[in-house]
This record gives structure tokens, sequence and C-alpha cells, in this order.
């Protein structure tokens, strides 16, 4: 009795019933009818796609710097790596001269870039918290929004010759959706482009199994992503940041710079939320700018919390369980709730009420206890 | 010399002490120059959005003093508001009643989400804003909710006007011509001189009462407030009298020279009280002084570009009104003993609560009065602007009511009536001349556009950053030893040991 | 009862989860007289206060046994807001004022005088109209009956020289109608000598209008300056009530500290240690460290290598904050020098690199990562600043769980850590398991000096006896020298080998664990022995 009070104090009545849900959810889907195989493919797409924007969190609220609201900063400077990838693949015409190991350049370039601007805004994102002690994620929400509106202006003003990105008949301005299906598109997770695209040694990437969709390029990717930060958080480094996150005197009183790791982790946030918004894109295979990633910051945060995490400690495992509870929640919802109610915004709505329904819930749990 | 230096101090400290305010307004100038818009165009635009959006930036004051910071929560206030407006729509109610109707409803319906939001901040403290923000984006997905799903789908609502042809759900816009549209701005002038003649009078007896059975000492200020208010009501009935105030708009020139009228006949009874009181020399420079400025200021409308733009604006006179009316209560209330325990409240809870204050109380009743002030905010809003966006109308009200009043120089722990509407006057005029200002400047109006937004969430950040800066400079480790006298944590006593 | 007592708490008795703080305990004041109460840290002052105040700590804990009475009549007090109605004001030592309020506005603050209006009258006194003329007067009028002319009342608190809050403080506490008893708690501790001179004579004009005074001090000087009688307490206990006439300081210290002193450990080997003069482990030379409430200024001492050096003293003289700069948490000034070498303790971790370890008297703030396991916690500082417990795997450093685990199995048996393994979470043990995992990552570090700051604290006798036993053993077979900051006189005499007695930031005095109690007594309470 006593072990399940506290697994059930453990897990919360929010998760509780978020699982419980999902699990409703997906029996339904199967008493309606709907192919399981092309369900889970579904559901397995949006996990790897939302994974790494998750996963950025990790650093964030290990290094104590709270629920990285703020990663749209990390999204617009991978946005922003992708974009200027794209157009200097298309001015030096990577297709024509390069053919199949185009998109592999381009997509190469665009990490390449994102990572460098991330690690730059992102240290100096970390200085500002710094500052901001105690009310990091109140700020780091506006700061988040104010990048954004900023990065709209930047889009808008930018004047680029790849007819993919920029408007036709107009010298200056990004579309809102950029397509890339002719770049790096689907290039690990969809078995189309990867067949058609791809030389015969690579077509493991992404294939099908019957109905059953295998991203198998992207699964690679994303779980080794998930490893680096797990060895990081064994590393001597690491070890330090998680102390620097847990209890900031402890940690000084040892010998290390508090600081300095929250700037790390800060750093190393952002430099995942800009991986993370590329493979998204080329999972998604369109490059969304202007708006789109207003909220993207609330929903890696919605999802770690629903995978156990709280303000203060974050592990990989809350990562993987929340991005699948809250993905597949949202992906199986709509095809039940269509065939049900025949509403089609109310998914949209369920994902409002849940994100921040449990947003709210953590905050609430954490603020509770200090009194 | 050292006058002059003394001055320059002012000046400096003043320009320091208002810098977002001076910043923002250079911004505003260098704006309108650029988009060359006419300038009947943007006073117009500009009074029409203080009349729309003052009242909801005046509710934002109260929690700042009581120190639960910005008050991201007004969401919940305007979703109470919209909530009391479909019905009213729905049941077709029309003009003043209607509104009389809406506000009925949606008050109850305010306090307790009010009530509710207090009780949860209570829960949160030191995290209230963040927790109004995510507390907002989660009371609009249950708003929509219950008009995407509930009405229609569970509450049967047939109006093809109002629902989605499935028969599930509101639409997304609802038009408000016809029904509640103006139903507050076209008012008469005569008929609020009644009501409020009716309204004093019924107050005065009501005193008069308290008078005779003992409980109210009746002053003499409550029977020259009589007086007063018959003077006006009798006037009315002037024919000439009557003719002007039975419309319901004021030309920006009337009102601009009665505002003067009054403010000088208040100050030559300033001056005549303090000669009659034989103390003239230092009661009367301030009063003279202020007569000139007046003058002066009529004066300008007689310059011909202003005189235009005076004729050109025409007022919804009760939409000032209340406007006023709050600015009026927000002061006052403050010189409560209410208002007192929020500023003790605000400054430190702790202290409050040992000198006898009930902090949480006080809390939650700035949160009702705030919640319910924004209702009545969005009523105005709505009527006002006539299309009622189902599931926008609400979205951004917090973001940009908190903007305006950051930009007219509050801050998270300090606010005033005149930063609010300083910071309404500023931050719609940018709104309205950006689009413009951006076209000429960089040939896309859309520049301008995503601009106003930066600086909206920019204004928002930067404030928020400051204070946060501020405060964990301030904040001291405290000494883990010392008295502990009147504290109230029990003493570390020895726990059992595991085995 | 006697009635020429104004209050009389009689046979009081409380027990916080049955560790009984307070046994029958009785305190007296007559009316006008300034009664001094006075005890060492942990006397149980502060609860019997927090008693007579109805503090809601008191009730939260199954309330106490025993009668207070008023003027002869047995009264309950049951909030504070009653102790407020009978006329019991307190002066706090940490200031109950807002800064960015006006003198009367703080004076006024939760009483402020309304008006009553018509709206009042309906919505009730939340609506009154704030009355500021008839305030102002008061608070005049008050802040002259206590000779405070100089105070402006309209003036703001904030910047005020701290004197003067305290003189706010007062005036506030007077301007309450009915007020019979006022307790003013250590009001000295932040005042400057004139200032505090400036007090003591507020003090007796406001007992001159026969307002009782109970007065809370560590300063037995002042005690005979301005007191009329005292009651003295120990361990909870009541020892004495007397008139200060009627006694010396020698006395007083004497009934503060007077305890039989037996060494908790037993220790064959004492005495068969060498120590020489010349062999200094630690020096500090005109150390100061910027802790607020815990300031060390200019402390000047040197630890012999190999001896168990103690550092006591009162709370808020300093002694806390000579670890807390050495492990860098606060800013430091002048010089400590570890076995000849001068360390820069502006450098994170340099106590440390230096082969000193130490554990924090704040044990669940600073000394243990609550939330991770007892393997982190004991392992952490030895891996950050020694390299241990790593292995390479090309250029980065990654955490070798077995030789971890290995160590934290061996300490856990060394320190007897009742626990379900090395990986239980350290915020789910006992607070006595929990210090020996604060020891055992000092230990891990393999110390040559290792500094503990109230190893026993809350934890409950076993383990404190295991404890220090432990730190006994550590400085025989190992030779460590051992540096022990505690609150506790008898445990610092039970093992330390000299005391320091720490007071205004400064050593007062080196003392022997057999030197006298009433030498004790007056080194704590700061008075040099001239005066005897």
């Amino acid at each position: 009795m006593k072990t399940l009070k506290t697994f059930y104090d453990n897990i919360g009545l929010p998760r509780l019933i978020i699982a419980l849900f999902f699990v409703l959810l997906i029996v339904a889907s199967i008493l309606l009818g709907f192919s399981p195989s092309a369900l889970f493919s579904d559901v397995v797409r949006r996990w790897l796609m939302y994974g790494t924007l998750v996963l950025a969190m990790v650093p964030g609220i290990q290094s104590g710097i709270g629920l990285n609201f703020g990663i749209s900063l990390g999204i617009s400077s991978g946005l922003f790596g992708a974009v200027l990838a794209m157009e200097v693949a298309f001015v030096r015409d990577w297709n024509g001269l390069y053919g199949a190991g185009s998109p592999w350049m381009t997509l190469g370039l665009a990490l390449l870039l994102g990572i460098i601007f991330a690690a730059i805004v992102g240290t100096l994102y970390g200085m500002l918290l710094n500052r901001v002690k105690g009310s990091e994620m109140t700020v780091s929400t506006y700061v988040g929004f104010s990048a954004i509106a900023f990065m709209n202006i930047v889009w808008l003003s930018l004047a680029f010759k790849n007819g993919e990105l920029s408007w036709p008949l107009q010298g200056q301005g990004l579309r809102n959706t950029a397509s890339l299906s002719g770049s790096f598109g689907g290039l690990l997770s969809n078995p189309d482009v990867v067949q058609t695209t791809q030389p015969e040694w690579l077509h493991w990437l992404a294939f099908r199994v019957g109905d059953f969709t295998i991203p198998l390029g992207l699964v690679l990717v994303f779980g080794f992503l998930c490893f680096l930060v797990w060895l990081f958080f064994r590393s001597k480094s690491g070890i330090a940041m998680s102390g620097a996150g847990e209890n900031q005197l402890f940690t000084t009183s040892s010998g290390i710079n508090v600081d300095k790791k929250r700037i790390q982790g800060t750093a190393i946030s952002t430099v995942l939320g800009a991986v993370g918004i590329i493979l998204y894109a080329q999972t998604y295979g369109f490059l969304q700018l202007y708006n789109a990633p207003l909220m993207m910051g609330f929903a890696s945060v919605a999802s770690i919390l629903i995978g156990g995490a709280t303000v203060k400690r974050a592990k990989i495992s809350h990562v993987l369980i929340g991005t699948l509870l809250f993905q597949g929640i949202l992906v199986t919802a709509l095809p039940v709730i269509n065939e049900v109610v025949e509403i089609g915004t109310l998914p949209e709505v369920l994902r409002i009420i849940i994100s921040n329904g449990i947003i709210l819930y953590a905050l609430s749990k954490t603020k509770g206890e200090n009194q | 010399m050292k006058q002059k230096s003394n001055v320059l101090n002012k000046v400096g400290s003043f320009v320091f002490d208002n810098k977002v305010m001076i910043g923002f307004a250079i911004i505003c100038l260098v704006a309108i120059v650029l988009s060359g818009s006419p300038m009947t165009f943007i006073v117009d635009g500009v009074m029409t959005r203080i009349t729309r959006n003052t009242f909801t930036v005046l509710a934002l004051i109260i929690p700042v003093i009581a120190g639960l910071g910005l008050n991201f929560g007004i969401v919940i206030g305007a979703v109470a508001a919209q909530i009391a407006v479909f019905w009213v729509v729905y049941w077709g109610f029309e003009g003043f009643g209607g509104i009389l109707l809406t506000v009925l409803i949606a008050t109850p319906l305010a306090v307790w989400f009010g009530y509710l939001v207090g009780k949860l901040f209570n829960r949160m403290k030191g995290a209230e804003m963040i927790a109004g923000l995510i507390l907002g984006y989660f009371a609009d997905g249950l708003y929509q909710l219950l008009f995407l799903v509930v009405i229609g789908g569970i509450i049967p609502v047939n109006n093809p006007k109002l629902i989605i042809s499935g028969g599930v759900g509101v639409k997304n816009t609802i038009d408000l011509t016809g029904n509640l549209k103006y139903a507050i701005d076209s008012v008469r002038m005569v008929d609020i001189v009644t009501v409020l003649f009716y309204a004093v009078l019924a107050i005065t007896v009501i005193k008069a009462i308290l008078h005779l059975v003992k409980k109210y000492q009746l002053k003499r200020n409550d029977l020259t407030l009589f007086g007063v208010s018959a003077l006006a009501f009798g006037i009315s009935y002037i024919p000439v009298v009557e003719r002007f105030l039975s419309t319901d708009r004021l030309v920006l020139l009337d009102a601009f020279t009665g505002v003067l009228i009054v403010l000088a006949i208040i100050q030559i009874a300033k001056i005549i009280k303090s000669i009659i009181d034989k103390q003239p020399a230092a009661g009367i420079k301030k009063p003279v002084l202020l007569l000139v400025l007046y003058g002066v200021l009529y004066g300008l409308t007689f310059i011909p570009a202003i005189e235009e733009v005076m004729l050109f604006v025409k007022l919804p006179v009760l939409p000032f009104l209340l406007i006023a009316g709050l600015a009026w209560f927000n002061q006052k209330i403050l010189s409560t003993r209410l208002g007192q325990n929020m500023r003790t409240v605000g400054q430190s809870m702790s202290v409050a609560n040992a000198s006898g204050i009930n902090s949480d109380q006080t809390r939650v009743l700035a949160m009702i009065i705030s919640t319910m002030l924004a209702c009545w905010g969005q009523i105005i809003f709505l009527q006002n602007i006539g299309t009622f966006s189902t599931y926008g109308a609400h979205t951004q009200i917090a973001q940009f009511a908190i903007a305006a009043l950051l930009v007219g120089g509050a801050s998270v722990q300090k606010a005033t009536n005149k930063q609010a509407i300083i910071g309404v006057i500023l931050f719609h005029t940018l709104f309205i001349v950006a689009p413009q200002a951006g076209k000429e400047l960089f040939n896309n109006a859309q520049i301008g556009e995503y601009f106003r937004v930066f600086v909206s969430y920019g204004v928002i950040a930067l404030s928020l950053a400051m204070h946060a800066w501020k405060v964990f400079k301030k904040e001291v480790r405290p000494p883990t030893e010392g008295s502990d006298l009147i504290s109230s944590k029990p003493p570390e006593i020895s726990e059992v040991v595991n085995t | 009862m006697d009635d020429q007592y104004l209050l009389s708490m009689s046979n009081i008795t409380k027990e916080y989860y049955g560790n009984r703080v307070l046994k029958n305990v009785n305190l007296n004041v007559k009316p006008g007289e300034i009664h001094a109460l006075v005890g060492e840290n942990g006397a149980g002052k502060s609860t019997l206060m927090n008693i007579l105040f109805g503090m809601p700590v008191i009730f939260n804990t199954g309330g106490f046994e025993g009668q207070i009475y008023l003027d002869g009549e047995p009264v309950t007090i049951e909030s504070p807001h009653a102790a407020m109605d009978h006329g019991i004001g307190m002066v706090h030592q940490e200031f109950m004022l807002i800064p960015e309020f006006s003198v009367t506005e703080n004076i006024k603050l939760g009483r402020e005088i309304g008006e009553s209006n018509a709206l009042s009258k309906i919505f009730g006194r939340l609506l009154d109209k704030m009355d500021w003329n008839q305030m102002s007067k008061d608070s005049r009028k008050s802040l002259d009956s206590i000779g405070m002319m100089n105070i402006e009342e309209y003036a703001k608190v904030a910047g005020m020289p701290i004197g003067y809050k305290q003189f706010v403080e007062i005036a506030r506490e007077i301007d309450k109608t009915g007020i019979k008893l006022l307790v003013f708690d250590e009001p000295t501790a932040v005042l400057t000598e004139s200032e505090a001179g400036r007090l003591l004579e507020i003090m007796r004009l406001i007992a001159d209008k026969g307002i009782a005074i109970i007065f809370i001090t560590h300063r037995l000087t002042e005690v005979m300056a301005v007191a009329d009688s005292m009651t003295i307490l120990r361990d909870g206990e009541f020892v004495a009530r007397k008139e200060v006439g009627e006694t010396s300081l020698a006395n007083m210290a004497e009934l503060m500290i007077g305890r039989k002193v037996e060494r908790l450990v037993e220790d064959e080997l004492l005495g068969q240690r060498e120590l020489f003069d010349d062999r200094i482990a630690l020096e500090f030379k005109d150390y100061s460290v910027d802790m607020p409430g815990e300031r060390v200024r200019g402390m000047n001492v040197k630890v012999r290598a190999g001896e168990i050096f103690g550092f006591g003293g009162l709370a808020g003289q300093g002694k806390i904050g000579i670890l807390n700069g050495i492990m860098g948490l606060y800013d430091t000034e002048g010089e400590v020098i570890s076995f000849g070498k001068t360390l820069d303790l502006s450098k994170l971790g340099e106590a440390l690199r230096n082969g000193i370890a130490f554990v924090s008297e704040d044990r669940r703030g600073v000394g243990l990562l609550l939330g991770e396991s007892i393997e982190r916690n004991i392992t952490f500082s030895a891996m950050q600043i020694n390299n241990e417990f790593l292995k390479s795997i090309g250029p980065v450093k990654i955490l070798d769980k077995k030789a971890a685990d290995e160590h934290t199995k061996e300490m856990i048996k060394l320190l007897d850590i009742r626990c379900t393994g090395p990986s239980q979470v350290v915020g789910s043990l006992s607070g006595g398991n929990q210090q020996k995992v604060c020891l055992a990552r000092a230990l891990t570090m393999v110390p040559k000096i290792l500094i503990v700051s109230e190893p026993t604290r809350g934890i409950d006798i076993g383990a404190k006896k295991l404890v220090l036993e432990h730190l006994t053993k550590i400085n025989r077979e190992l030779g460590t020298t051992i540096v022990m900051i505690s609150s506790e006189l008898v445990e610092l005499r039970s093992l330390c080998d000299r005391i320091a007695i720490v007071s205004e930031g400064k050593v007062f005095d080196i003392m022997r664990p057999d030197d006298s109690d009433v030498a004790y007594g007056l080194a704590m309470a700061g008075v040099r022995e001239e005066v005897r």
C-alpha cells in the first residue's frame, strides 16, 4: 500500500491522467478501425521530430536555469543556419555539382552554422540569466518572444536568391514556409526521399516494413544525441553542472564556478535547440519561419514535464517518455476525435490545455515546497 | 551658478527616471515623421484606441501595488466578459440595456475567477507573473473548449448567425452591429447628466437617512455635491445647453475647452479660498501660474494645424468618463485602509503579517478587483470595436496592456494612473504609425508591423529583466544563525534514525 | 498568584516532538522594571518568548504546559494579535519596518486610524479613509516621548542610520494603546556603542513611565548597567531570579554556564600526541569575512599541527563566518596560512586543493545535494578537486562508477551510515546519517586539516557521540588537525585541546578545556578579566 502511494506521489495525478488518456486513445483508435501500423509510424515520426527540442531542456534544467522557455533563441539560430546553408547551396549550385551529396552538405552546413550561432547566442543568454537569478523563467519567456519578433524583421529584410526561400517577384523577404524537398527534407526519415534520391547503399536510412515506416537514420541521430547528453552528465564537467543546478552553495564550496556552469548549460541547451529545429524541419520537410516557432518552447517544456521532470531535475528518460506521451496523444487524438465528434480544432485545444496545465502544475508544485 | 546646476540635476534625474518613456516618445516621434501620415488621422486613431484600451491598462495598477507584479492573468477577466457578451447577444438583448445585462452576468463571473486566480497565486508566491502568463494560455484553452464544444455540443444553442453550420461551436466572429456596438459610446450627454443627478440625489437621501438615525454625520461636502449636481441638472434644461448635450460625441476642441474651464474654475476657487484664509502670497502663486498655462494651452488651439485636428476628432463621452472614473477609483482605493494594506503587503508580506494584516486575503482582493476591472474593460473594448472575434479578442490583451503600462514608465513594482495613460498614448501612437513608417523607410509595411510587435515583447522583456536584476542584487543570503525569537520555523530537532 | 507582578509565567514546560526544551520555567516581571532574560543560545529564551507571544509555532507543535498570569489574572494568549491586545509588544532584532514607507506609516503599520464614511459603513472598515493628520500627530507624540525630537515623522525610513530604525520600532510599540510590557530582543546587537548607550537610556525612560521591559541580551555589562532584576535560564531550565543589586558579573556568568563537563569520548591516547608551537597547521592573520550576521573582523589565531582546536562563542559573534570564508561562500580579507602556504581564497576551491576539507554547519543548505545519491555526495568534491573516481575516454573524463561505488560502500561501513545502499537519495536519510555523509565527503578528500562546523546540530544523542568519537579517532590515528566550531561549550570542552572564544568577530580569549565555568561565562559574554 505504501509503495503504491509513493508510486502515485512520484508520478503525480496529471501524469497519470495523461498516460491513461493516451492508452484510452490508442484503444479507441484501434476499435475504430484505424491501421495500427500507420498510426504507430506517425507517432514514432512525431516522437523523433520533437525529441531533440525536448532533449534541449535537460541541460537547462540540470544547470539550474529552470524550464528554458528561451529555447526560441536556439530555434532562431538553427533556422538562420539552415536558411543560410540553403542559400549557399543554391548560389554555389551544389545540386548541379555534387548531386546526391548536395543535401548532405547542406544539412551539414546548416548544422554547423546553427551550432555556431547558437553557441554564441546561448553564451550571451546565459550571461543574462546569471543576472536575473530567481526569475529566469519569466525573463526567458519574454526574451524568447522578443527573439522571435526580432527574427521576423530579419526574415522580412533578407534578400535571397533561392526561390524556395524567398517570395517570387519580390526583392525582399522570405516565405512563411520554405519547402525542403529539393534539399535535406526527409533525408534521414522519409523512405520515399531516401529511396529516390540516395544511392543504394544508403537505403537503410529509412525504409518500410509493411505499413510501418522505420526512419532508422533519424533514430540513430536522435539516439546518438541522447547518448551524448547522457555521457556528458556522467563526465566530470557534467556532474559539476548537475551540482550547480541542485545546490549552488554546495557546488561553490566544492570549488566550482556556478555561474560558469550555468552559462555552459544554457549554451548547450541553446545549441541542442538549434540542432533540434533543423532535425524537426528535416522530418517535417519544411522550414517554418516567422511566428511558427513562437510556442515551440512551451511544447518542449510541457513534454519534459509530462515525462516526469521537475523544474529542478530532468533525465533522458523524462525526455523519451514525455515526448512519446505528448506527441502520441496529439497524433492519435486527431483521427479519433474527428471520428467521434467531428470538431477539427479539438486536438489543438487539447494541446493548449494539456501543455499549459502541466506547466502550471509543475510551477505550483515547486513553489509550494518552498514555503 | 548653483541654481543652474541644480536645475540641470533635476532635468538629469527626470530623464533618468523616465528613460523608458522618453526613449519610446522619441521612437514615436521619429515614426510619426517617417510615416508622413496626417495628424488628423493619427490623433483620431489614438483617441479611438484610448477609448478602447485605457480601462484595461488601468486595471493593472492595483496588483502592481499589492506586490503581485504585472497581472498577466487579466486575460481571465476578458474571458468572463466574452462569455457574458455571447449569451447577451444570443438572447437578443440590445443597446445600453444589453450592456447592463452583460455587466450583470460578467461581474460575478469575473469576481469568482479573480478569487480563484488569487488563491492560485498565493500558492505560487514569487512566480505570479510566469504563472499568470501560463494561466492565461490555460484559460484560453478552457475557453476554446467551452466555445467550440460545449456551446452547441452540450448546451443546445440554435442560432445560425452565431453557431458554425454543423450546430456545434461558435463562429469565428460575432457581429455586434445592431446589438451591442457603440452601446456605451452612444449614450447621450444629457442622459448621463440626468442619471448622475438622480444617483447623487439617491445617495444624498440615503446619507440624510443615515444622518437621522445618527450613524453618519452629514458633511458640507455632501451638500455641495448635491448642489452642484442639481445645478448641472437644471442647466441641462436650457435649450442651447440641451441641444449641445443631446449628442453622444464631443468634438475634441469642445472637450479640451471644457476640461480647461473646469480646471480653471478649480484654480480660481483655490485663489479665492487662500484670499479668504488670508495667506495669499504662498497659496496664490501656483494657481495663478496654472491659470496662465491653461490660457496658453487654449491659445494653442487657434493655431490652424492644431485647430484642424481638434475639430476633426470626436470623442465618445461615456467611455472617457468611465476611464476618468476608474482613475479616480484607483486613487481613492489607495487612500483607504484596504489600499494601505495593499501597499504594505506589496512591500513586504512578512512585515504585513507580523503587523496583523492578512496578506493572503489582501492579495486575493487585489486580484478580484483587477480581474473585475479587466472584465469591464473588455466590454468597453468589444462594444467600441463592434466585431467580436470569438477566439482572438482576448489573446493579446495582457500582452498589449502590460506593454503599454511599461512604456508609460511603470515597472513591476510601481505603477500610476499617469503612467498608464501616457503609456497607452505612446504605445498606440506607435501601433498606428509603425506600418506606414515601415513602408516609407523599407518600402515594406510589414516590417513596421513586426517592429511594433518586437517592441511590445521587447519592452516587457527589458522591464522584467531589469526588475529581476534589481531584486537579485538586493538579495543577500540570510544569516544561518542568529536571533530566531519570533520565527515561524520550529527548531531543528533530532530525527529518528533510519534502520 | 502574587499580584505584585505584572507578568508571571509559571511552571512553563514545552516539548518539540518529544524533545523537552523548557522545564518548569518561571518568569516574573514587576510593573515598571527592566528585567533581563539571560542564557546561552539554546537555553530556551526564544521558546519562552514564542509562548508569551502566542506564536503559531507553539500551537502547531502541541502547545505548552504551565500558566501565564497578567496582573495576577490567568490569561491564554493564543495568537500574536492576542498578545498585542494584552498590551505586550516587542522590539525585533530584525526590524519589522518597510524602508519605502515614512516613519508615520511604519509606526502605524497595521493599526492605521481611519475615518469612517458612508461606504465603509456598508462594506466594512477596509474602506475607511486614512486619517494621516491624526496619525502623524500620534507618531510625533510617541517619538517625542522617547526623546527622539530629531526624527521627522514624515521622513522615509530607507537610508536612516540603524539606531534610528530601532527607535522607530520602539516608538511604534509605545504608540500602541495600553502597552504594559515591552520585550527587547537583543536590541544592542546591531548598534554602535553610542547608539547602544542611547538605547539603554531610552529603556530607562520607558520603564520610568511604568511600562515593564524584558531585556534579552548576551551582554552582561549591559544587564549590570540598566536592569533591575534578571532571570537566568540554562538548558531549558530555570536557574535563578536575582535582583541586579545582589549579584556580580562573575556570579551571573557562573549561573549561566555552570554544568558538569564530562569527556564525551573515551580516549586513552590523549596526551600521547606531541604538539609543537612551531608546527602550525593553520594560521589566521587579520582574517575578516563579510558574512552578514556572522562577520569575522580581523581575527588572529594559530592552530598547531595535530591538535583539535575549538571555536566557541555566542551566535552572531562571527564563529560561523570563519568556515564560510574558507569555503569561498563569502568575501574575505587578510591571510589564511596553511602549513606555511598562504591561501588565495578568492580562487574557488583553494582550501580543498590545499588539503583542507570541511563540514558545513548548514547541512541541508550547503553540505549536501539533497536530491542526489549518497555516492554522488560522497565522491563529488574528491572528483572535482582531485580527479578521483574518473576514467579517461580520449579527452573526456567519465565517472568511474565501480570505483565510486566501492569507495562509498567502504564509507558506509566505516561510519555506520544507515541506508539501503550507495544509491539511496540523501534527502531521505535521517539528520544523523546525513551528517555522516557530510563527514564521509570530507574524509574522502584525505585532508591534512578538517574543519567541522556545528557537527552535532540537529542529530540525536547516539549519532552525536558517534560523530564526535570518529573525529577523535581521525585525529589520533591519522594525525589530522581538526578545527571544530560549535555553539555547545560542553562538546568543545569534551574534545578540544584548546578553545578560542569568538566575540565581535575576533578571538576574545584562548582557553583550556578545564578552565572554570566563571571564566567561560565571562569570556562568552565578552567581559575582560580585569572587570572581575
